[in-house]
């Protein structure tokens, strides 16, 4: 249990600080607003159109790839975990588990679903 | 009180409360943002019963994997993220009493199983390892282990065959 407690430490910090500095710019800082400070803020360009836009197709199908080796992380995480402790044919194991999933990655390239069109 | 009792007691007042706006924030990116909250919750809950790998699992595949994928498909689908319309449909009063009565006989059945005060034994500390080494041993899971592999890699190619195909006729 008590591993879990850097987590919870980690947590705590990770949302302390950055509300300490916003918090901090909010009360020090001085405001004087005026059209331009107020508008929209995109890398110094002028905003063109809505916030809400509908994304491409593509980004779903990055998603779908990167779910299916999401899931094979979490086969893979305690084979890991466990690697020192297993004998060598049980790291082929884990080997011809990651070629299975290296032949659909090879798939997917020569299908052309990683290219941006 | 113990602390266990006061984190799970705050984890599952934020994780009720985000389930609460998944289901009433009229806006759909923000429900998604919600249902993650909800999901980090239910990762504290196996953390704090101990069950470190199924709290690692739910943070990487649900929170890092599935919450963004739905992300996705909000923003590929919906133009207009905005819900005009009521929160609540015709049927809310009914769906209200099942899930009450739901809820109700959950209650009831916890309080009927004779459930021991403590566990009957401690989690090993190399729990993770010793699933590792199943996992891979002859003895254990090493048929299902690789036929998950095969299982991964028909949804692979059958997700970009599906979605690339028609994308690009």
């Amino acid at each position: 249990m008590n591993t879990w407690i850097y987590i919870a430490i980690f947590i705590f910090l990770s949302l302390f600080f950055p509300t300490l500095l916003a918090v901090a710019g909010w009360f020090l800082g001085p405001r004087r607003p005026n059209p331009i400070k107020e508008d929209t803020y995109e890398c110094g360009l002028e905003t063109v159109g809505e916030t809400w836009v509908q994304f491409k197709i593509q980004y779903y199908l990055f998603a779908l790839v990167f779910l299916v080796f999401d899931v094979e992380l979490v086969f893979l995480y305690p084979w890991a975990v466990a690697y020192h402790k297993l004998p060598l044919y049980a790291v082929g194991e884990g080997v011809l588990f990651i070629a299975l999933l290296a032949a659909a990655l090879i798939y997917a390239w020569r299908k052309g679903a990683l290219e941006w069109s | 009180m113990t602390v266990m009792q006061i984190v799970f007691l705050i984890t599952a007042v934020v994780t009720l409360f985000a389930a609460f706006r998944v289901v009433t924030t009229p806006n759909m990116v923000h429900a998604a943002l919600w249902l993650i909250v909800t999901l980090f919750g239910a990762a504290v809950f196996y953390a704090l019963l101990q069950a470190n790998f199924l709290a690692v699992a739910q943070v990487v595949v649900y929170i890092g994997a599935i919450a963004i994928l739905m992300m996705f498909v909000i923003m590929l689908t919906r133009r207009e993220m905005r819900d005009r319309g009521p929160q609540t449909g015709k049927q809310w009063p009914w769906a209200a009493v099942i899930a009450a009565a739901f809820f109700g006989g959950l209650v009831w059945l916890g309080q009927q199983a004779a459930l021991p005060a403590a566990p009957k034994a401690d989690v090993p500390k190399d729990s993770i390892a010793q699933l590792g080494q199943a996992l891979v041993s002859p003895n254990g899971f090493v048929i299902p282990f690789e036929v998950a592999s095969v299982l991964l890699l028909a949804a692979l190619i059958g997700a970009v065959y599906l979605a690339w195909t028609r994308h690009q006729s």
